[in-house]
């Protein structure tokens, strides 16, 4: 299978360089945000606030990593499930995120907003945390920090890897992989 | 009658919760193993390696093999032979919890549910404690994930709609939750009883062993049915597509009200944690 290397932050190029169903291994800075930190997000923009860092070209993580144990960058830090945060999302992709890391389902209104932003939802494997930590090689809360698992966090990641599951052109992974391998 | 301490309870929480975040169970890791063989999909090969190394760094690191580390999910069974002495069970419970997820460097993932402010140590853990013959404590602990538990269900089909219905109420629940609940999944079934029986008969379906039919003919036949049917949705591991889209499916029935058919659907991720200790 071949590997896609990409390296943030995410330039339009990038994105239009992937394809669902593509493997990636992604490196650079990644933010890990969820429920909690998605409603503040929204919350400061509403009251007419800037959010906690520049989201430009910026891959968000659906991530609440278990705390490090001594010695260690960060605990099992696997991806949250996606659909909860669909509500918030397109706002973000509004402003200039480029990415999302997460598992699981997109809303429709989701996957419009990757296209005309043209933004790229990537899926990292559920149930992967110890594997997946091993790609973190920096771990830095940035904002939130009372929400403990739940804090921004800048990640600085080394060959995490992912799928290409909603790309720009409106493809979709999970609904290609039914129709080739179900029954019907 | 036997004496047994609280503490000593405590104590055993305390491992189990720990060791179950750590080690996935070797009958687990084999039905991944096989999984990799049968599996029809390269990216649905791909997770299931990805999963098994996973288990693999988790075990020898001592890491945790995801990061939600569950609700605390406790069964008890108590002999009713047995004098527990030096305080209360929930509160010995409770404190074996509290430690493993502080000591396991564990996430805390409870909270409020409508301030959403996290409750810091993971209780109050969800017991179900039953007394049983004899003069011993069994003691099975269960961390559960949100995101699989989010794709389960009670629902109170109508007599007429028999094993059909069950059936299609399943492959339902399994197609709605697709890539969410992180297949290749286990599905715990609870057929009969009332509305609250049927929710925790599911749960203790998810405990018999992997792999292991139900004694009785036409529950065992109705399992592999259900499993064959999972297997053909083409929801894979991961979600991305394949043939492997359930491990096992576990199914335990009582009877009914003459007026209901109650069934629980209750999913189960990969990681499937499960430790248990006879005191």
């Amino acid at each position: 299978m071949e590997i896609k290397r990409i390296t943030t932050p995410l330039r339009e190029a990038d994105v239009l360089g992937l394809e669902s169903g593509d493997k990636v291994f992604l490196s650079g800075y990644i933010y890990t945000a969820r429920d909690a930190a998605h409603k503040r997000f929204v919350e400061a923009l509403d009251a007419g606030q800037s959010l906690p860092f520049d989201v430009e070209g910026q891959v968000i993580y659906y991530c609440g990593p278990t705390p490090a144990a001594p010695g260690r960058v960060i605990g099992a830090a696997g991806p949250t499930t996606s659909s909860r945060m669909d509500s918030y999302a397109p706002r973000l992709l509004s402003l200039g995120v480029k990415g999302m890391i997460g598992k699981g389902k997109r809303s429709q209104d989701v996957k419009k907003a990757i296209g005309q932003f043209k933004a790229v939802y990537f899926g990292a494997t559920g149930g992967a945390g110890a594997l997946l930590s091993k790609t973190v090689v920096s771990y830095e809360v940035v904002a939130y920090a009372d929400l403990g698992p739940e804090a921004v966090a800048r990640l600085r990641v080394l060959d995490l890897p992912l799928f290409v599951v909603n790309d720009c052109f409106g493809n979709d992974l999970y609904e290609m992989g039914m129709s080739q391998y179900g029954a019907g | 009658m036997r004496d047994v301490s609280v503490t000593d309870i405590a104590a055993a929480i305390e491992r189990l919760f720990i060791e179950a975040n750590f080690e996935l169970p070797g009958a687990v890791i084999k039905g991944l193993e096989r999984a990799a063989e049968e599996e029809a999909s390269p990216t649905g090969r791909a997770v299931l390696q990805e999963l098994l190394e996973n288990a693999r760094i988790a075990r020898v690191e001592r890491l945790p093999m995801c990061q939600d580390t569950g609700l605390a999910v406790v069964f008890v069974e108590v002999g009713q032979d047995v004098h527990l002495t030096g305080g209360s069970l929930a509160v010995a419970v409770a404190e074996g919890v509290r430690r493993a997820y502080k000591e396991g460097y564990l996430r805390n993932s409870c909270c409020d549910p409508f301030t959403r402010v996290n409750t810091g140590d993971n209780t109050p853990p969800i017991i179900h404690a039953s007394l049983v013959a004899g003069e011993q404590i069994r003691i099975v602990a269960m961390p559960k994930g949100g995101g699989s538990e989010n794709c389960s269900e009670v629902r109170m089909l109508t007599p007429s709609q028999g094993i059909g219905g069950v059936k299609a109420f399943v492959l339902d629940m399994v197609r709605r939750g697709g890539p969410n609940p992180c297949p290749p999944i286990i599905v715990g079934v609870g057929i009969g009883g009332n509305f609250e029986r049927s929710a925790l008969l599911s749960k203790e379906a998810l405990m018999v062993p992997f792999g292991k039919r139900n004694t009785e003919p036409r529950v065992a036949a109705l399992e592999s049915d259900i499993l064959r049917e999972i297997n053909g949705l083409g929801i894979g591991p991961g979600g991305y597509g394949g043939s492997v889209t359930a491990l096992d499916v576990h199914v335990k029935m009582l009877p009914c009200h003459i007026a209901s058919l109650p069934v629980a659907v209750n999913i189960q991720c990969h990681a499937h944690r499960i430790k248990e200790m006879t005191l």
